[in-house]
């Protein structure tokens, strides 16, 4: 059998149905996969083999005795260390959690398990989701595979790294503000931020509560609906979870649908220009023409909000997290520092946090402790909440005249390791043209356009109305066929080879 | 524990005739709900520490609440019982601060939309003319959690001060809260601590009648905070408050508000300020002790909650459950009242003794309501003041009472030896009938045994037997307390005098 | 936009439980003022009658029904315990009155 990680999910899914591969022979060849190429890439903090093979079996074992599998029973898949998962540590990539074994399993992980997909391990991320390059993780840097001594995006970038490496041809990731798409697109594959509330956030660690959502990552817009529809739909111990039934993105993706012929594009006059490194430009201006080529009416349109996108993002998400961090007290679980009799209980807290914490996430605490407190609760945090609604606003007047929006996803290609470690606010840019659909809360994708400056990915963001994720599906599958077509190949076939194992 | 410092008092009726005290309740009611605010965690008391937690009730990483129906519900009939409106749209907030009893360092609240607000409650306070109506305005009702109970080990007390560490269980974290905030409170400064205390009556009345909460304030299923500021007579600007927390028994409440116009009144007095802080209520001599004052106010960073949903209640629900309320109390009071037919001022008596909703549930067993009274505002009501407790909080149930009753009238007991029977229910030897026949208590009623002491006691005082031949038929009280005293009071005095009578040969009376 | 001193972020660092050193506060303050710099931009947009946005999704009224659902067993909740005793969670030496 030839190299089974070079298969896309939906491949691998069809030969285990089949017989024609074992789950467990499947599983076996990842798990090789990722322990000749992380000691380079490090995009995994645990995997455990057995647990991995013994999912394996079990699908296996289904599969032997007549039992109907799932759509991607049997295809391995990276799990974000922000999901807690039974039987392995969830450490968010923070100190403050080091060796925490949650004792129940987020809703994800309950889908994934049902559905046969086997989880191989808990990835690499930028601490307790703050980040675009995976260099606030407490556990070290994950490497981009395209390049080792560039950054692989974040926060998910451990799950984007997994993928592009084809540890795993699925991953599952977060996005806040743009923590999966932004990773995908530097790495050169897709990934999916569902509209808020389309998945379940009960088992992910809260960063921003009225803007996180898990998500897929995969090498394919097919590969991405897959997932999306194992994970997708309302769960009664998640409030904020969306009711009406998972849009048909896996119909979307393949067509079912209908194609781009006839539809309306919107280029948003803000997302683009200055700012934006001219590789970037050029395959997003390629891309955009290839529509236009393909039967879609392309226009340009205004969301002058957009400008305030990033500002309000930075007061909403850190207010947020400095409430939803504060449970990290060292009292019921993880890290407790300076408990030796001296130090009363006030001060155990305080030093707990200040060792168990990095920089970025003291910053940002400490930013959301000022932008809720007594006076400043209005200028801050109250207006931001209101620049929230003239984005919206502008999303609805945009989607009255378009069906979908489309954007480059981050402004540069992956940038170097440590380059803006010690720039909040540069670090902060990588997320200009993902922030306005977070906060909107619609459905957005990121997938390959091409390479850019120094040969690196570079993705095209598509846009859609809240609970219209199948609109991003529907254009993504058309965009990336006519790419592929266009490239002889996916982008991730370019992928240089690199000193990971000598495997490329 | 005694208080730290013995701050300086003036006399109360100094203290107001010079100050006019401004006053504000806070009640927290426990809800009675199976389960709790935002999981499915039992609610119910007394369980083994830490059996009673999931990941949402303890705060774990990735948990969510989800709103419990019934605390809705609950939340919405005591607005509707205290006359507030119900909001139409409302919504949970944060309530941000660092509590080793709070799984998430914060607190899901209501802060600036409550699902209650602005409503009255009616009550009578008993003064020396008489009772006189009062209106205690309420400022709003709305939904929180409860927190994790804290034990203090090491140090004198298992209080705060001196402990070494503390242990903490979480089963209460997370159980529903009703926080019930009265409107500034001015009425005629000599009645404040009566009114405070009245309302806090009426108030668990109502509670208890809707069926939401026991509301048993040494359990703390219901917990009072007291708000107290003084203003010298003639001005309008309020002065600064203390919150006095502890207050365990409606009897606190009235300690509680007098002691602090009495104190609040010395310092300022004196030219000094009253410090805006949090005091501590101490049971044994009902003062009021200075918490740690904080280097600066604590600054809630309150915002609205992102992981619920608004509440947005019907009409037509509210309606419904508009119709599902009990009685008013002055209206169930009145009725009683006839019912019973009693005056006001007996009426009166029975809710300062706490004992209405007592006396009701007796007279619902079958009771008749002069005895189920007579019992409960005479002997049990003696013995709580004794002990310095509620009436409530003995632990002697209307249906003990009944049972006492029942065996009075069928003359088993009398009223001597039914003293003894509530002796021993409250001494925890069982209900009546149990300490009846594990004390002997029963009433001698075999005429046999009787004549025994009848004759003995004749023999004793052959003069006695004399004088009642002759018509003193009264001489046979003597008789009839030796009969007594010989049978441990265990003989029915009416039929013992009857066989004296019989015995000796007197004229029939 | 005033900038934030030593003090204030002392606050800050305060009201978030999180215990700084002098040159921390300093290094933190600094950049604290950059970023609060580049947000203070939302005071730009004319907002008056424009309604905040909580959820992305308006849904009103998701309730569960009160019914009691499993727990955990106490294993699991004291697991994780940085120290416990008698079936409860140990904690440090409390000096603030705040308790319910």
């Amino acid at each position: 059998m030839s190299d089974l990680t070079l298969l896309g999910a939906a491949e691998t899914a069809a030969l285990v149905a089949r017989g024609d591969v074992s789950a467990h022979e499947v599983t076996a060849r990842h798990l090789d996969r990722i322990e000749q190429t992380d000691e380079a890439i490090h995009a995994f903090l645990h995997v455990d083999r057995g647990l991995a093979l013994a999912q394996a079996d079990e699908v296996d074992r289904a599969r032997a005795e007549g039992a109907v599998l799932g759509p991607l029973a049997g295809v391995p898949l990276a799990l974000k260390d922000v999901f807690t998962m039974q039987g392995a540590p969830t450490t968010c990539g923070s100190k403050i959690l080091e060796g925490w074994h949650p004792p129940y399993d987020a809703t994800v992980v309950e889908r994934l398990k049902a559905g046969g997909v086997v989880v191989l391990g808990k990835t690499n991320m930028d601490e307790f989701a703050m980040g675009s390059s995976t260099e606030n993780s407490a556990y070290g840097v994950t490497r981009n595979p395209w390049n080792l001594n560039r950054i692989p995006g974040g926060s998910s970038g451990g799950s984007s790294a997994a993928v592009a490496a084809r540890q795993a041809p699925l991953a599952i990731g977060t996005d806040t503000g743009g923590s999966i798409r932004q990773p995908a697109a530097v790495t050169g594959i897709v990934g999916v931020k569902p509209t808020y509330g389309g998945v379940s956030r009960y088992g992910l660690v809260a960063f921003s509560s009225s803007l996180d959502q898990g998500g897929p990552f995969a090498r394919s817009v097919l590969d991405a609906a897959l997932l999306h529809e194992v994970i997708a739909g309302h769960d009664r111990r998640d409030a904020t979870s969306i009711e009406a039934p998972v849009p048909r993105v896996v119909a979307a993706a393949r067509g079912e649908l209908g194609g781009v012929s006839g539809m309306k594009v919107g280029v948003v006059s803000q997302l683009q220009g200055e700012g934006y490194q001219s590789g970037v430009q050029a395959r997003f201006d390629e891309t955009v023409e290839l529509l236009t080529g393909l039967g879609a009416e392309v226009i340009e349109v205004s969301c002058p909000s957009f400008e305030y996108a990033l500002p309000a993002y930075y007061l909403i998400a850190p207010s947020e997290c400095s409430s939803n961090l504060a449970r990290f007290d060292g009292m019921r679980y993880g890290l407790r520092a300076g408990d030796d009799g001296e130090h009363g209980v006030e001060q155990v807290m305080s030093m707990t946090r200040a060792q168990g914490f990095g920089p970025e996430v003291k910053r940002r605490i400490m930013l959301g402790t000022y932008a809720l407190s007594a006076g400043y609760y209005d200028a801050y945090y109250g207006q931001a909440q209101k620049v929230r609604t003239l984005i919206r606003r502008d999303f609805d007047a945009a989607y009255k005249k378009v069906d979908v929006l489309i954007s480059p996803t981050t402004p540069t290609v992956a940038f170097l390791i440590g380059e803006r470690a010690d720039d909040p606010i540069a670090m902060y840019k990588a997320d200009l043209a993902t922030l306005p659909s977070s906060l909107y809360g619609g459905p957005a994708m990121s997938l390959p356009a091409g390479l850019g400056d120094d040969d690196l990915p570079v993705g095209v963001q598509l846009m859609a109305a809240v609970q219209r994720d199948e609109q991003v599906y529907r254009v993504g599958a058309v965009l990336e066929a006519a790419l592929q077509e266009r490239w002889g190949g996916a982008l991730l076939d370019r992928i240089p080879e690199l000193a990971m194992g000598g495997v490329a | 524990m005694t208080a730290d410092t013995t701050e300086p008092l003036m006399s109360f009726e100094d203290a107001i005739a010079t100050f006019d005290p401004v006053m504000g309740l806070e009640v927290h009611v426990e809800l009675n709900t199976l389960t709790k605010m935002f999981c499915g965690c039992p609610t119910e008391f007394g369980a083994p520490p830490n059996t009673q937690v999931c990941p949402v009730c303890l705060g774990l990483p990735g948990a969510l609440p989800v709103v419990n129906e019934k605390a809705v519900e609950s939340a919405i009939r005591i607005g509707l019982a205290l006359g507030c409106s119900i909001a139409d749209w409302s919504r949970f907030a944060r309530k941000n601060y660092f509590y080793p009893d709070m799984p998430k360092d914060f607190q899901t609240s209501q802060y600036d939309e409550p699902i209650a607000f602005n409503g009255a409650l009616e009550i009578l306070v008993e003064t020396d003319d008489g009772p006189r109506p009062v209106t205690v305005g309420i400022e709003r009702a709305h939904m929180e959690e409860d927190t994790g109970k804290i034990l203090h080990v090491g140090g004198a007390t298992g209080r705060i001060h001196g402990a070494d560490y503390s242990l903490i269980d979480y089963n209460r974290a997370g159980v529903p809260l009703i926080e019930i905030v009265t409107k500034p409170i001015e009425v005629e400064p000599a009645l404040a601590p009566s009114v405070a205390r009245a309302y806090v009556t009426e108030l668990r009345e109502l509670i208890v009648a809707l069926g939401v909460s026991d509301a048993h304030m040494h359990q703390g299923s219901m917990r009072v905070d007291a708000n107290l500021s003084l203003k010298p007579r003639g001005r309008t600007e309020f002065g600064t408050r203390t919150e006095t927390k502890n207050v365990n028994s409606i009897r606190s409440v009235e300690r509680a508000v007098r002691f602090e116009i009495q104190r609040q009144a010395a310092v300022l007095q004196s030219g000094g300020t009253i410090i805006q802080e949090t005091r501590h209520f101490h049971e044994n001599d009902g003062s009021t002790t200075s918490g740690r004052v904080k280097e600066e106010a604590e600054d809630y960073r309150y915002f609205p909650e992102p992981d619920l949903t608004p509440v947005a209640p019907d009409a037509e629900w509210i309606e419904a459950l508009r119709s599902t309320l009990p009685e008013p109390p002055l209206q169930r009071r009145a009725r009683l009242r006839e019912e019973w037919g009693i005056s006001e001022h007996d009426m009166q008596s029975l809710i300062n003794a706490g004992a209405l909703e007592l006396v009701e549930q007796t007279v619902a067993l079958g009771a008749d309501s002069a005895d189920a009274r007579k019992w409960w505002t005479g002997e049990i009501s003696r013995i709580s003041n004794e002990r310095g407790l509620d009436v409530a909080e003995l632990p002697i149930t209307p249906s003990d009472v009944n049972r006492i009753i029942v065996l009075t009238s069928e003359g088993s007991l009398n009223d001597k030896l039914a003293r003894q029977v509530i002796e021993g229910v409250l001494a925890g030897e069982g209900g009546p009938d149990e300490v009846v026949l594990a004390r002997g208590l029963a009433i001698v009623s075999d005429d046999g045994a009787l004549l025994e002491a009848v004759d003995a006691a004749l023999a004793a005082q052959p003069d006695i037997a004399a004088k009642i031949r002759d018509g003193k038929v009264q001489a046979a009280g003597a008789i009839v307390g030796a009969v007594m005293k010989a049978t441990a009071g265990k003989a029915d005095a009416g039929r013992v005098r009857e066989l004296i009578l019989e015995r000796v040969g007197a004229p029939p009376s | 936009m005033p900038a934030l001193d030593r003090d204030d972020v002392a606050h800050l660092a305060r009201l978030s439980r999180l215990q700084l050193t002098d040159s921390e506060l300093d290094h933190y303050g600094e950049q604290l003022d950059v970023i609060l710099g580049a947000v203070a931009r939302v005071a730009e947009v004319a907002a008056e009658n424009v309604p905040p946005t909580t959820h992305a999704v308006p849904v009103v009224n998701v309730v569960r029904p009160d019914v009691i659902v499993p727990c955990l067993s106490r294993e699991d909740v004291l697991a994780a315990a940085p120290a416990a005793e008698d079936d409860r969670f140990r904690v440090p030496r409390i000096l603030d009155e705040e308790e319910q």
